[in-house]
C-alpha cells in the first residue's frame, strides 16, 4: 500500500512538473503547477512531516500560486505573447544540454543507491506541530526572526517595485 | 517503508525538471514556475533526511525554504509587472538592455 501511494503522487508529480515547463499557457502552468504541489505534500505525509505537508498546501499551493495567478491576470496577456519566437542556437543547446543533465542524473543515481540502509527510527509523534514549533522557538529562533525581517523587506521591495513613477500618471 | 533513496531519487528528478524548465523556457512566468519547482525538489530532499536521521531540525528548514519563496515570488512578480509596464513583453529575450 505505502509503494502504491509513493509511485502514484511521485508519477503525478513527474508527470504535472513535466507538464509545467511545456506548456505555452502560463495559466495552465500554474494549475499543473499546483497539482505537483498536491502531490509532493502527499509523499510529506508518507514521510510523517504532517506540519509541513499542511504548510504545503496552504502556504505553497494556496497563497503563493494565487498570487501567480493574480499577476498573469493583471499583465493581461494577449494569444501571441504565449509563443516564444526560437533562438537560432537554442535547439542544439537545449538537445546538448538535456543529455548531460540526463546523464548526470543517471550517474548520481546509480553511485548513490543501495549505499544506504533506510530503518525506521521515527517516534510517532515525529514532525507533528508541538515538536516543530519546539524547536522552532527554541534552537533556531534567530532564523525565525530573521525571516521575518525578510518577509518585510520583500513586502515594501515589492511596493516600491510595483509603484507608478510620478511622471507616468 | 518506502526506501527513502525512491524520495530522494524523485527529488532529483523534479530538481532536473526545473533546471531544464529555467533554461528552455523563453516566457518569464514560466521560468519562474521552475524556480519553485526546484525549491520544492530540496524540500522533498530536506524532509527525507529529516525522516532519515529522525530530526526535525530539516521541518524547520522547510518553514524557511517556503518564507524565502513566498518573499521571493512577492519581489520577482513585482519585477515582472515592472518589466512588463516597460517593454509590453514577457518574452525573455526582450530584457537584453544590460547585455553588451
Amino acid at each position: 500500500m505505502e509503494y502504491v501511494i509513493f509511485f502514484a503522487s511521485a508519477f503525478v508529480a513527474i508527470v504535472c512538473a513535466l507538464l509545467v515547463i511545456s506548456q505555452k499557457n502560463p495559466v495552465a502552468s500554474v494549475i499543473f503547477l499546483i497539482m505537483a504541489f498536491v502531490a509532493q505534500a502527499i509523499l510529506y505525509i508518507q514521510l510523517s512531516a504532517l506540519f509541513v505537508a499542511i504548510l504545503q498546501i496552504v502556504v505553497y499551493a494556496g497563497a503563493i500560486m494565487v498570487l501567480f495567478l493574480f499577476v498573469i491576470m493583471l499583465l493581461n496577456l494577449r494569444r501571441d505573447d504565449f509563443g516564444p519566437e526560437k533562438h537560432p542556437l537554442q535547439g542544439w543547446l537545449t538537445r546538448i544540454f538535456g543529455v548531460v543533465l540526463v546523464a548526470e542524473l543517471i550517474i548520481v543515481i546509480a553511485r548513490g543507491v543501495s549505499q544506504s540502509e533506510s530503518v525506521d527510527t521515527a517516534a510517532s509523534d515525529f514532525g507533528n506541530v508541538e515538536q516543530v514549533a519546539t524547536i522552532l522557538f527554541t534552537r533556531y529562533v534567530f532564523p525565525f526572526e530573521l525571516t521575518s525581517i525578510l518577509l518585510i523587506v520583500a513586502i515594501i521591495g515589492a511596493v516600491v517595485l510595483g509603484k507608478r513613477r510620478a511622471e507616468e500618471k | 517503508m518506502v526506501p527513502l533513496e525512491y524520495y530522494l531519487i524523485l527529488s532529483g528528478i523534479i530538481f532536473t525538471i526545473g533546471v531544464s524548465g529555467v533554461v528552455i523556457s523563453r516566457n518569464i512566468i514560466i521560468v519562474f514556475m521552475s524556480i519553485e519547482l526546484m525549491l520544492n525538489a530540496a524540500n522533498l530532499a530536506l524532509i527525507t533526511f529529516a525522516r532519515q536521521f529522525a530530526d526535525a531540525s530539516g521541518h524547520v528548514f522547510v518553514f524557511i525554504v517556503m518564507a524565502v519563496a513566498a518573499a521571493e515570488a512577492a519581489v520577482g512578480l513585482a519585477i515582472i509587472i515592472a518589466l512588463f509596464r516597460n517593454k509590453d513583453s514577457i518574452n525573455l529575450d526582450d530584457f537584453n538592455v544590460m547585455k553588451w
